[in-house]
């Protein structure tokens, strides 16, 4: 089949989703009102609470929302074919995402704009509370230890992209620099910092940097893990505004120019998916696609980190509630296109069947590898780059997402911790220091954990990541369902979701305490237990919350 | 260097004005939008330690510049409500500096 074909296929549906389905959501079922006055009105402080134009947010929101998980996710779950990938990620976005994300904007708004954590307090209970922290914390634990394994392993498989993924450190923190003393304006910056950039891709090729596979008898992958976590370590205590600001703006930038470029070449070269339809032939050891599929791709058909940004900033700076349709809703599609051009680059990249099948030899395998070799193929025979510097372009895009949401999760991570600390009265937890050092033991701890010594086998708790992620958006799809139900609305919209998120979930985790029971690894044995007890708590909550919502209007009808 | 002596130029121009200052409108707050709070967040924490600073002597601790900060006290009485508040203390700390 032609990728232009599937890829104005999914388009189209996700077009349709955005005019048609979100217009209802937002008109018959959360009801918006163009003259409510939003939290960014009402507690102006020009700090964080700031009516800003709904163009600017939703870039904001979008570059927030959309990192390596979508590319990841996607590349992991073509092993199945790529029509089940497809059709979860088109279909995700469009009643799952799309209605999660602009719901928990519309949520947020509508409670003066509280994150979702402390809505799940007021609106179903304190329980519900603490299981939204547990959740959260193993989200964040668990996206720390897999993206540095992911990075570490592009940093072993494209040695040509160390010195500009590196390199794009220095650019940021010049950048910083000069926008911090206004030295330039900031256009002028902008274009300085992706010309350095795409200097420094061009570079890359011509200096690459292979790790020895053995250093002190520690395998490369390990070196690089280790040396990912001394600098988000790093990178996490300095002043925002010195690295993180800067980067998460040229990366921004790069995932604009990236994905223009890579659906570009798409359409000029139209490539034929070489990848089966459904892949009839999986390697041994590949589970069940149901309910496996539903959690190996979560950013890019429903992701729980998702409702953490629309409730924590963005809803803060919503200047109409009826931007909250564009911002989150159109914010999740531009996910899910990242999504498919992600499954596309990883299926229609290969010369031949056979290729692809050496690609994704076992499960787990393949990934985000695949989306770059396949990626980097289209790009050189669509736009006639040379390969190599396609590779490193996309392997840069790649790992520079998955930087940012190291550095950024790595500090909320701290901050959990601080918190804790301040909690149970425990001083020294409290210290900014010891904190990070804390919050990296954690993250070294399941990175090394999970896949052994060398820390390559780290990919085997994605799908565990991915079913922590569906939890958290199974909780912020409560909050949204039982102040439906209290507003005397239509719930279906939301709660069908949620139950079939929490299905899914709920089996994968079954699925998986076998596997890891029969591998013998206690660590990830552990680790789904406390997931799956959690997931059992928030369907307990959900049962328990929507039959009291319910039992409550049924008494104030009488 | 701005150029006005000629009409036709200044007008051809003005389009362009306008739209790099649409550009600059638009990166600069895309570019400080999402850490506007962060950043204010931290300018108030180095803000407090100089409160603390200019006020110190007058809660008994030692300050050898305190014949300068003295000068500044006047300049931050503005803050000083906000600050004590923000620090824990309902009322003024200072016994005869009161301020609610």
């Amino acid at each position: 089949m032609s990728a232009v074909i599937l890829l104005l296929i999914g388009l189209g549906a996700m077009a349709l989703g955005y005019f048609l389905y979100s217009k209802f959501i937002a008109q018959k079922i959360y009801q918006l009102d163009p003259d409510f006055k939003t939290p960014a009105h009402e507690f102006e402080d020009g700090i964080d609470y700031v009516p800003t134009n709904r163009f600017v947010l939703w870039g904001h929101h979008f570059t927030s929302v959309a990192g390596a998980a979508p590319i990841v996710g996607p590349a992991i779950a073509v092993i199945w074919g790529w029509a089940p990938a497809f059709l979860w990620v088109v279909f995700g976005t469009i009643f799952f995402a799309g209605v999660h994300d602009f719901g928990a904007i519309w949520a947020s708004v509508r409670n003066k704009a509280k994150s979702v954590g402390a809505l799940t307090g007021d609106v179903v209970g304190k329980r519900a509370r603490s299981i939204f922290m547990i959740v959260i914390f193993l989200v964040l634990l668990m996206v720390n230890a897999v993206f540095a394994v992911v990075i570490a392993g592009l940093m072993m498989n494209f040695p040509s992209a160390v010195v500009p993924v590196w390199g794009a450190i220095f650019v940021a923190l010049i950048i910083g620099q000069m926008i911090y003393r206004r030295v330039l304006s900031l256009p002028m910056v902008s274009v300085l910092g992706v010309i350095a950039l795409y200097a420094l891709i061009g570079i890359g090729p011509m200096v690459p940097i292979q790790m020895p596979a053995e250093v002190a008898g520690m395998s490369g992958n390990a070196i690089w893990i280790l040396i990912l976590f001394g600098y988000a370590a790093i990178a996490s205590l300095l002043p925002v505004w010195m690295l993180l600001q800067p980067r998460d703006y040229i990366n921004g930038l790069q995932l604009f120019i990236g994905l223009l470029i890579l659906y570009g070449a798409l359409v000029l070269l139209n490539p034929t998916l070489v990848a089966p339809a459904f892949n009839s032939n999986v390697p041994a050891g590949t589970p069940s696609m149901i309910p496996l599929l539903f959690v190996t791709i979560a950013c890019g058909a429903i992701s729980g980190f998702h409702g953490l940004v629309s409730s924590g900033t963005t809803s803060k700076q919503l200047n109409k509630e009826t931007d909250a349709r564009f911002v989150g809703y159109f914010g999740a599609v531009g996910e899910g296109m990242l999504a498919l051009a992600a499954i596309l680059a990883a299926t229609a990249g290969f010369a031949t069947f056979g290729d692809w099948q050496t690609m994704y030899s076992a499960f787990g395998q393949g990934g985000v590898n695949a989306f770059v070799e396949g990626g980097a193929f289209i790009i050189h025979n669509g736009l006639g780059l040379p390969e190599a510097t396609a590779a490193t372009l996309l392997t840069v895009m790649a790992a520079l997402f998955a930087g940012t949401t190291m550095d950024t999760g790595l500090r909320l991570q701290r901050y959990i911790f601080q918190e804790w600390g301040d909690i149970y009265n425990q001083q020294w937890m409290k210290k900014p220091s010891l904190a990070t050092a804390l919050a990296v033991g954690t993250c070294l701890l399941l990175a090394f954990g999970a896949g052994g010594a060398n820390g390559s086998g780290g990919l085997i708790i994605w799908p565990l990541f991915g079913t922590t992620n569906q939890l958290l958006a199974g909780l912020t799809l409560l909050v949204i369902t039982v102040m439906l139900v209290r507003l005397r609305r239509p719930m279906w919209y939301t709660l069908a979701p949620l139950c079939f998120l929490l299905v899914m979930t709920i089996l994968a985790l079954l699925i998986q305490l076998r596997t890891f029971w029969n591998q013998g690894n206690m660590f990830l044995l552990v680790l789904d237990i406390v997931v799956l007890m959690a997931a059992i708590l928030v369907a307990m909550e959900c049962a328990a919350a929507l039959k009291r919502s319910r039992a409550e209007m049924a008494a104030q009808g009488d | 260097m701005r150029d006005d002596s000629t009409k036709a130029p200044s007008s051809k121009r003005d389009p362009l004005r306008a739209w790099l200052r649409q550009a600059r409108f638009f990166t600069e707050e895309v570019y400080s939008a999402r850490y506007r709070g962060a950043i204010a967040r931290a300018r108030r924490d180095e803000d407090d330690l100089f409160m603390l600073l200019v006020f110190s002597e007058m809660m008994g601790i030692p300050n050898p510049a305190a014949y300068y900060t003295l000068e500044l006290q006047p300049l931050l009485l503005e803050r000083f409500h906000d600050w004590h508040t923000r620090m824990g203390m309902e009322h003024s700390p200072l016994d005869h500096f009161r301020c609610c």
